[in-house]
């Protein structure tokens, strides 16, 4: 994706081309290719037949959350509900659900490549303000930010701990090396002293002196006040969706508890539902909090370690809570870089825990190639203040 | 032989008699009944039907305290601290085959049960404590009957039909239980309930191998607020219309009728098609006239005859068919003993062929789909000859639709999708508003409740068929969750079809003076007329169940994996490794010359001494590489020692 900055009129070709196949296979082969209703895409997170069913209860003055079918958000079911309904043929709904999807994927992939090309130039202009010290500025779309991590949180609960990079991202601006190195440009001469009190003293000193890496308290406070606004507007839409049905309360327990307390035991890519299908009940509830717990647990190491890079640190945690959370599937923002992990995967072994394993490997080892990379700018800059000695 | 098809129903009657000072003695005495019948009746496929009918009543009365003469002391004590108002236990096994042994009469209708147990009831308690009541009686039921009818007390077993299944509702709870299987441990209990067991009277006629050798029997017992009745049938066949004695049939006779029952009767009935058809023959034979035929000569007709001449004959009045109207020859035995037992026989003249009548749709259930995914479930509704009959002639304003109502209760495991229903009428797909009247959906909650669907359809009298389908996904349960033997599959419960148009009643009067019969009487009770579907078997996928630890120790595993490396990732620090390392190398630095030494003189070489340890920024590289060239080879070995023996 990053590659394609100076080749324009290939990422176009290749764009539209991907856009007609898409429509090829939605239009001539509806039913052979139709992977909506596999495992490995629909979850009972995602499943549009869920959707359709709780959209159906809706319709018939019941609440969409009677029985056990819908889990996902109430507006959803007033916004992608009215294409669920067969009119007449049966095929003119799935026709417009999958254009929809279209859409939603073309819209995600330019948004992808913009970020691409954003991280691209921040790189190599934070690589040049190693001498010249300039650093990107993000452009102050925070409420946008707050609104999509608002819905996104609501939507499905894990993005939530996105709220780390976003503010990291809100308050010091796109992925930068790390800001030793600046320190070490700048106070390079006493950089011969490797103990690390004396480090820490030092950043103290440049955080207070060098206006470059401001940590932009304003933004981040801002960024709150729309996530609340944000939040309090949906949950107010939420209420009105169900005031006939039933409070926040029950949504709350049917979307958010459902994830959190993995019922539903059909077969996904992921292994919550492996485990609790056939681990002994007396340690369900301590092996629910044991899991969720991993997911949490490396949120701040990870935080402490990568506060430098929070688009990398917001790909980490994706990547983590989509290979552990209760309801994975494929069809994720995450989705190329784990495809590409399972066509790997799907050569070496078609051993589905291997799958797993490997999946785990990609994570760790995506993590330490990055902290090498920046161990390796670092090396690339001290030696100068080494030899200078 | 003839091949029995038997039904039981006891039906025991509580009477509540609300005001209890003011009743007279001598009443209250008389208060307390019971009687036995038992009504034979010749199917058109060579099978016999025997229907047995004991009923008994009790009003409430503090005349003996506690104690009852005739009532059984369990179910009285069950009504009162249950407070039920009515309540209906079936056990069956087999299943009745609607087509040949009829759908439409009384009998059928009333008697015919699922495959296994059937339970409900309804209760005189507020609504919040139904449920608690029900669970009790369950219990109690599973005790009286060795049955394992506890198993109704879970949430996810039992429903609460709002309209479809009775029309009086709110207190009702259904349930049943279409494995379970009934033997001898369910009808000894229920034998219990009679005051002379199967010691004497009609019941000595239940021999278990001659019961259980028929296609199919069910007991029932049938309890409400004024009274409790208990019923049981049974039906038996055979090739060319045969004749048949109760010593053939039961392997028994009647040796006098049980002491304490206040009448104690038996019947044959032969249906209105049977007798029209008999005509007919007569008609074509000796072209013998009259209506009057079977009045004549009791033991004597031309074609069929009685071992024991009956003591009354009761035609059936207010016929519902154009064909004929049914007979019912009584037989009372009063007057026989244990030197003169009661031996009734039925023996065929001439051959004749008739068929029953049935319900006004053919009604049955299957599965469609294959995988362990998903499926459908189809209802089909063929039409009868009898439903072709109806009237067509008001075409004028409004088309004749045929009401349908349709009970149906899907175990959680089974998740329906009902927006996917849809209704075929002739095979053109219909809209559902066209068709369907009323629908009342409560869908399934996973592990608390099932999901239950009632519907009324208005069909055109004049289809030929129509199909409901209804898709679902299977569900995938806990390991725990699973019966002993899971691969055989899990049941779906019969759906119920009721026919609210249609009242099913037979009324028979002798000499025009109705008959005081409790067995009579309950056939002139108009009833909607009911029919049960096929029980469905749903393969579920099974897990694998000798390998939950194999499980937990992968998952672990995985989790192991992620925890450590990532935080050993993450923990890794490269400046200090280099300081550490350092300070490692001038450590070793001397073992490592006597190394050194000592290799060279392995060789034979001149010493010479290591360099300094090289730049870790220069030959780094070179190192990480190997390291990571070693990792892939054990990590393909590794991957290869798997596919080699597991694969």
């Amino acid at each position: 994706m990053e590659k394609s900055t100076k080749k324009q009129p290939w990422f176009w070709t290749s764009a539209v081309a991907s856009i007609i196949t898409r429509l090829v296979l939605i239009i001539y082969f509806p039913n052979t290719l139709n992977f909506s209703s596999r495992p490995e895409i629909s979850t009972p997170l995602t499943s549009i037949r869920r959707l359709a069913e709780g959209y159906w209860l809706k319709q018939s003055s019941m609440s969409p959350y009677a029985g056990s079918m819908y889990h996902g958000s109430p507006l959803l079911l007033s916004i992608l509900g009215p294409l669920t309904i067969d009119r007449g043929e049966g095929q003119r709904s799935h026709l417009l659900f999958s254009l929809a999807f279209v859409v939603a994927d073309f819209i995600t992939a330019m948004l992808i490549r913009s970020i691409g090309q954003l991280l691209q130039i921040a790189d190599s202009q934070s690589l040049k303000s190693l001498g010249a010290g300039r650093l990107l500025k993000v452009s102050g779309l925070v409420p946008l930010a707050a609104f999509g991590w608002v819905i996104a949180s609501h939507l499905s609960l894990y993005p939530a701990i996105l709220v780390i990079p976003l503010v990291l991202l809100i308050g010091s601006g796109l992925d930068t090396p790390p800001r030793k190195l600046f320190v070490q440009n700048k106070y390079g001469d006493d950089q011969n002293e490797l103990s690390s009190d004396t480090h820490r003293k030092h950043k103290g000193t440049t955080n207070g002196t060098s206006n470059l890496i401001v940590f932009s308290w304003r933004r981040v406070v801002l960024f709150f006040f729309w996530a609340s606004v944000w939040a309090f507007y949906v949950l107010v839409l939420c209420s009105i969706s169900l005031k006939e049905f039933s409070g926040l309360g029950e949504m709350f327990k049917r979307t958010y508890g459902f994830i959190l307390s993995v019922e539903d035991l059909s077969p996904n890519i992921g292994l919550l539902w492996y485990f609790f299908a056939e681990v002994f009940d007396f340690f369900r509830d301590f092996f629910l909090i044991v899991f969720h717990i991993n997911i949490l647990f490396m949120v701040l190491p990870l935080a402490i370690r990568l506060h430098h890079r929070p688009c990398f640190l917001a790909f980490v945690y994706i990547a983590i809570s989509s290979v552990l959370k209760s309801y994975p599937s494929v069809n994720m923002q995450f989705s190329f870089f784990l495809f590409s992990g399972y066509l790997g995967t799907l050569l070496l072994s078609p051993v589905m825990h291997n799958l797993w394993i490997w999946r785990i490997i990609l994570v760790v080892e995506s993590v330490s190639s990055m902290l090498s990379h920046d161990r390796a700018l670092k090396q690339a800059t001290t030696p100068v203040s080494k030899k200078v000695l | 032989m003839a091949r029995l098809l038997s039904i039981f129903a006891l039906l025991v009657f509580v009477l509540h008699v609300t005001s209890e000072s003011t009743g007279e003695v001598v009443e209250q005495l008389e208060g307390e009944e019971f009687t036995e019948e038992l009504l034979f009746r010749p199917l058109p496929d060579r099978k016999v039907l025997s229907y047995f009918h004991f009923e008994s009543k009790v009003p409430r009365t503090n005349s003996y305290g506690h104690h009852h003469r005739l009532f059984p002391k369990a179910i009285y004590q069950l009504v009162h601290k249950y407070r039920i108002t009515e309540m209906e236990l079936s056990f069956t096994q087999g299943r009745w085959n609607y087509e040949s042994w009829g759908g439409f009469d009384p009998v059928a209708s009333s008697n015919a049960k699922p495959p296994g147990v059937e339970l409900w009831a309804v209760f005189d308690v507020p609504q919040d404590q139904v449920d608690a009541s029900w669970k009790n009686l369950t219990h109690t039921l599973s005790g009286l009957f060795c049955a394992s009818i506890n198993f109704l007390e879970s949430s996810t077993m039992y429903s609460a039909p709002d309209w479809s299944f009775r029309s009086l509702s709110g207190n009702l709870r259904y349930g049943s239980l279409p494995r379970e299987a009934v033997c001898t441990e369910n009808l000894t209990p229920w034998l219990k309930l009679l005051p002379c067991r199967d010691k004497a009277g009609l019941s000595s006629l239940m021999n278990r191998p001659s019961i259980y050798r028929g296609f199919y029997h069910s007991q029932r017992l049938h309890l409400t607020s004024d009274a409790l009745e208990t019923n049981a049938a049974f039906s038996s066949s055979r090739k060319l219309q045969p004749s048949w004695s109760m010593n053939s049939l039961f392997g028994r006779t009647v040796e006098g009728k049980c002491a304490l029952a206040k009448s104690s009767n038996v019947y044959v009935q032969l249906e209105g098609s049977l007798v029209y058809n008999m005509k007919d023959t007569w008609n074509d034979i000796e072209g013998y006239e009259g209506e009057e035929v079977p009045y004549e000569g009791f033991g004597s007709n031309p074609n069929f005859g009685f071992s024991v001449s009956p003591d009354r004959m009761m035609k059936e009045v207010n016929s519902f068919h154009k064909e004929g109207s049914s007979i019912l020859y009584g037989f009372s035995i009063k007057d026989y003993h244990s030197s003169k037992p009661f031996d009734l026989g039925f023996r065929w003249k001439l051959p004749v062929t008739w068929s029953c009548v049935k319900a006004p749709l053919r009604a049955s259930r299957f599965l469609m789909g294959s995988g362990n995914e998903k499926g459908a479930i189809a209802l089909s509704l063929q039409s009868t000859e009898w439903s072709e009959s109806l009237p067509k002639a008001h075409n004028d304003e409004e088309k004749c639709r045929l009401r349908v109502d349709v009970f149906q209760v899907v175990p959680w495991y089974i998740k329906v999708y009902y927006h996917t229903a849809r209704l075929f009428v002739d095979g053109v797909p219909q809209s559902l508003g066209d068709v369907i009247e009323k629908m009342h959906v409560s869908p399934s909650e996973d592990k608390v409740s099932p999901g239950v669907m009632e519907t009324i359809l208005r069909l055109p009298c004049d289809m030929k068929s129509a199909s409901l389908t209804l898709e679902f996904d299977k569900g995938f349960l806990h390991i725990d969750e699973y019966p002993p033997d899971a691969n055989q599959g899990f049941d779906i419960p019969s759906a119920i079809i009721s026919f609210p148009d249609f009242q099913t009643c037979l009324e028979y009067t002798q000499d025009n003076t109705s008959i005081k019969s409790p067995m009579v009487s309950k056939m002139q009770e108009k009833r909607k007329i009911l029919s049960y579907t096929e029980v469905l078997l749903v393969p579920l996928t099974t897990p694998d169940f000798s390998m939950p630890y194999n499980v937990i120790t992968i998952t672990c595993t995985v989790f192991a994996l992620y925890f450590g490396s990532l935080l050993n990732a993450l923990r890794r620090r490269a400046g200090e490794e280099e300081r550490f390392l350092k300070s490692k190398d001038k450590n070793t630095s001397k073992l490592r010359l006597l190394l050194s030494k000592l290799s060279a003189k392995l060789r034979g070489r001149a010493w010479e001494p290591p360099t300094s340890t090289p730049p870790s920024s220069s030959s780094s590289p070179k190192l990480i590489s190997s390291k990571v060239i070693i990792k892939i080879v054990l990590i393909a070995a590794i991957g290869f020692g798997w596919q080699y023996y597991y694969g």
